[in-house]
């Protein structure tokens, strides 16, 4: 009984501590400028929508979220489209070297973007490719890859052999056993995937000021910090705008997490 | 419909030899069972039929015609997996129609059938649910139906009733032969269970280390085994097997092993050639009388050293010199270990075998 009140405790204690600094921006962007900036700091707002409406009007926010929705989305759509097929073969497909290309894959994802920074400039300018949204997607799509690729490889690999050995006598081709067998059974990996890859998109932020230096193109967390004036940080605005970049993010997890749920393919094998 | 024919095929996974040279017939309409224990390779065999494993040599025939370069699709086979395989995601009707839409029944077609299959098998009132809302027996069902729903040329089974309970395994066996008889359908069926392949066989193949010992109907296996592995693994307890040399005497041959002797048997094959050969001699538990019977039959004196009492039956362990002996007797009162007994066994009840062949 002690043990589960610590664990509580403990569970209560951390949650809380990450939602702090969270919590303490909602609150923020509710006040006024007054309140903002009042020594000591007040806990409470007295309410008002005053920095939503200078975030959204006056800074143009959603110009910025359509841009990221944008890049976001296609970044996900792609890395799926070209992970999916990739971690299907590398889970079930006996190749040769297959081990080294997964660990391959692993090394890529480590390298350090301040690395590859340059080149990956040097490669854009040459193609046209800054101050483009796909320019941007490029990069973020072979980034993205190496995780979307073990993610739904170790989902594959959990799914029975017989289950494509059936499809197989049924009449299948591999792709249509893709397509209408693994798929769906595969469906929590497939969100958890795209989930990680939008998150990482979204607030993506080193790359997305290398690659876009024109207003009217740049993503959410590049507009949010451009808000800075010259001699004041206009706090009120910012955390008006973080909260609704954030938003999205939240909603979509929520959305999602109903579909991530473990034991889909309970019932496959004799269970 | 269609008879199977294999000629000589051969299965190696890298350089490991699974399957040596098997050829074997199945007659259109047959049942025919692939019997052995695990890793003989009759998993693999099936596989091969089946086409989801190229053979390395050989050639499979269905209907008369070489499937080799046929997909398993293309084959117009079904196969019933040992842990059922049915589409999770999928309802059992979309299970049951999936081979069928894939190759582009008409609609109509496709619901007819389902029909008639789900009335056949008892599953009507579980159309609608998921394979994860269904007991074992009853996922065992949909299995069979997605089987017979595309009314296939040859039916595959891998250890299909493998992960049911006994009871239901009974049951689901006896079914399963009914429905054999009815629909007269060629069926391939993989267990290493001796109880299913007596009982649901018109052919037993044993199979052992990628060979076949031999393809024989159920009491031909029984009642003439040809050769030490087969007799030894069918039967419960297994048959007694002895190893031992064959002497010539006056007026016969004679096996010995150790102290003990016994007359041989008649035998079809010449044995001239044959002094001081290594044999086998075998018999089956319940082939043991423990009275005197009025057929000429072998008198052996033995001790009951273990006394195993099942019920209907009796199972003695006993020693006949410093053999051991296993003898299955319908006996009440149970007889106690320690007792001695006068064994006899009838002249026509003993097996012998010389490298790996049947003498008698």
């Amino acid at each position: 009984m002690a043990q589960r009140l610590l664990l509580a405790c403990g569970i209560a204690l951390t949650v809380a501590g990450s939602l702090a600094p969270f919590l303490w921006f909602a609150l923020t962007s509710f006040k006024t400028q007054a309140e903002v900036e009042a020594v000591p700091p007040l806990w409470w707002p007295s309410g008002g929508w005053h920095f939503y409406r200078v975030a959204l009007f006056d800074h143009h926010l959603l110009a910025y979220v359509a841009n990221s929705v944008i890049v976001a989305g296609s970044t996900t759509m792609l890395a799926l489209a070209i992970g999916i097929p990739a971690a299907y073969v590398l889970a079930r497909v006996k190749l040769p070297g297959k081990a080294w290309f997964l660990g391959g894959l692993l090394t890529v994802s480590m390298f350090p973007q301040m690395a590859i920074a340059g080149p990956v400039w040097r490669l854009l300018a040459d193609v046209q490719g800054l101050n483009t949204h796909w320019g941007l997607v490029l990069p973020y799509v072979t980034f993205s890859l190496p995780i979307v690729v073990w993610i739904l490889a170790s989902f594959f690999r959990e799914l029975p052999a017989e289950l494509e050995e059936a499809a197989r006598v049924d009449g299948c081709t591999t792709w249509q056993t893709l397509t209408k067998i693994m798929l769906p059974l595969a469906a929590p990996g497939i969100f958890t995937a795209a989930i990680l890859t939008f998150i990482y998109a979204w607030n993506e932020f080193f790359f997305a000021l290398l690659i876009l230096t024109q207003p009217g193109k740049q993503t959410l967390p590049l507009g949010i910090a451009l808000f800075q004036g010259e001699f004041t940080i206009p706090w009120g605005e910012l955390a008006a705008a973080s909260v609704l970049a954030t938003l999205p993010l939240v909603l979509m997890v929520l959305l999602f997490q109903r579909w991530i749920i473990s034991g889909l393919s309970a019932g496959a094998v004799k269970g | 419909m269609a008879d199977l024919e294999l000629r000589a095929i051969s299965k190696r996974f890298n350089s490991h030899a699974v399957l040596h040279d098997i050829s074997l017939k199945v007659a259109d309409g047959a049942f025919t069972i692939l019997l052995g224990p695990s890793g003989c390779g009759k998993s693999t065999l099936l596989r091969v039929i089946a086409g989801l494993e190229p053979q390395t040599a050989g050639e499979v025939l269905i209907g008369g015609r070489s499937v080799d370069a046929l997909s398993p699709a293309d084959r117009d086979i079904a196969m019933v997996f040992q842990h059922y395989a049915l589409y999770p995601h999928l309802s059992v009707r979309e299970n049951l129609a999936f081979g069928l839409a894939m190759r582009k029944t008409p609609r109509n077609v496709i619901e007819e059938r389902i029909a008639e299959t789900a009335h056949l098998l008892d599953i009507s009132p579980l159309l609608d649910r998921k394979p994860k809302d269904l007991s074992g027996g009853q996922r065992q069902r949909v299995a069979m139906g997605r089987a017979m729903v595309r009314k296939p040329k040859l039916f595959l089974f891998d250890e299909p009733l493998s992960n049911l309970d006994a009871q239901l395994r009974t049951n689901t066996r006896i079914e399963l032969k009914k429905l054999q008889q009815r629909l007269g359908v060629t069926m391939i069926y993989v267990t290493h269970d001796q109880v299913e392949a007596m009982t649901l066989g018109d052919v037993i193949v044993v199979m052992e280390r990628g060979r076949i010992r031999q393809a024989d109907p159920p009491h031909e296996t029984y009642l003439r085994p040809a050769d030490p592995f087969v007799a030894g693994f069918i039967g419960t307890p297994p048959m007694n097997l002895w190893a031992g040399t064959l002497d010539r005497r006056p007026g016969g041959w004679i096996f010995r092993r150790g102290g003990l002797e016994v007359p041989v048997p008649p035998l079809r094959t010449d044995l001239s050639g044959h002094t001081d050969a290594d044999v086998i001699l075998g018999v089956r538990p319940e082939d043991i009388r423990i009275e005197p019977t009025a057929e000429p039959s072998v008198r052996l004196e033995a001790a009951i050293d273990v006394s195993e009492d099942l019920g209907a039956d009796q199972i003695l362990h006993c020693s006949v010199m410093d053999e051991r002996i296993i003898v299955r007797v319908s006996q009440r009162p149970p007889i106690p270990a320690g007792r001695r007994l006068s064994l006899s066994v009838p002249q026509d009840k003993w097996h012998l075998f010389h490298e790996n062949r049947r003498l008698n």
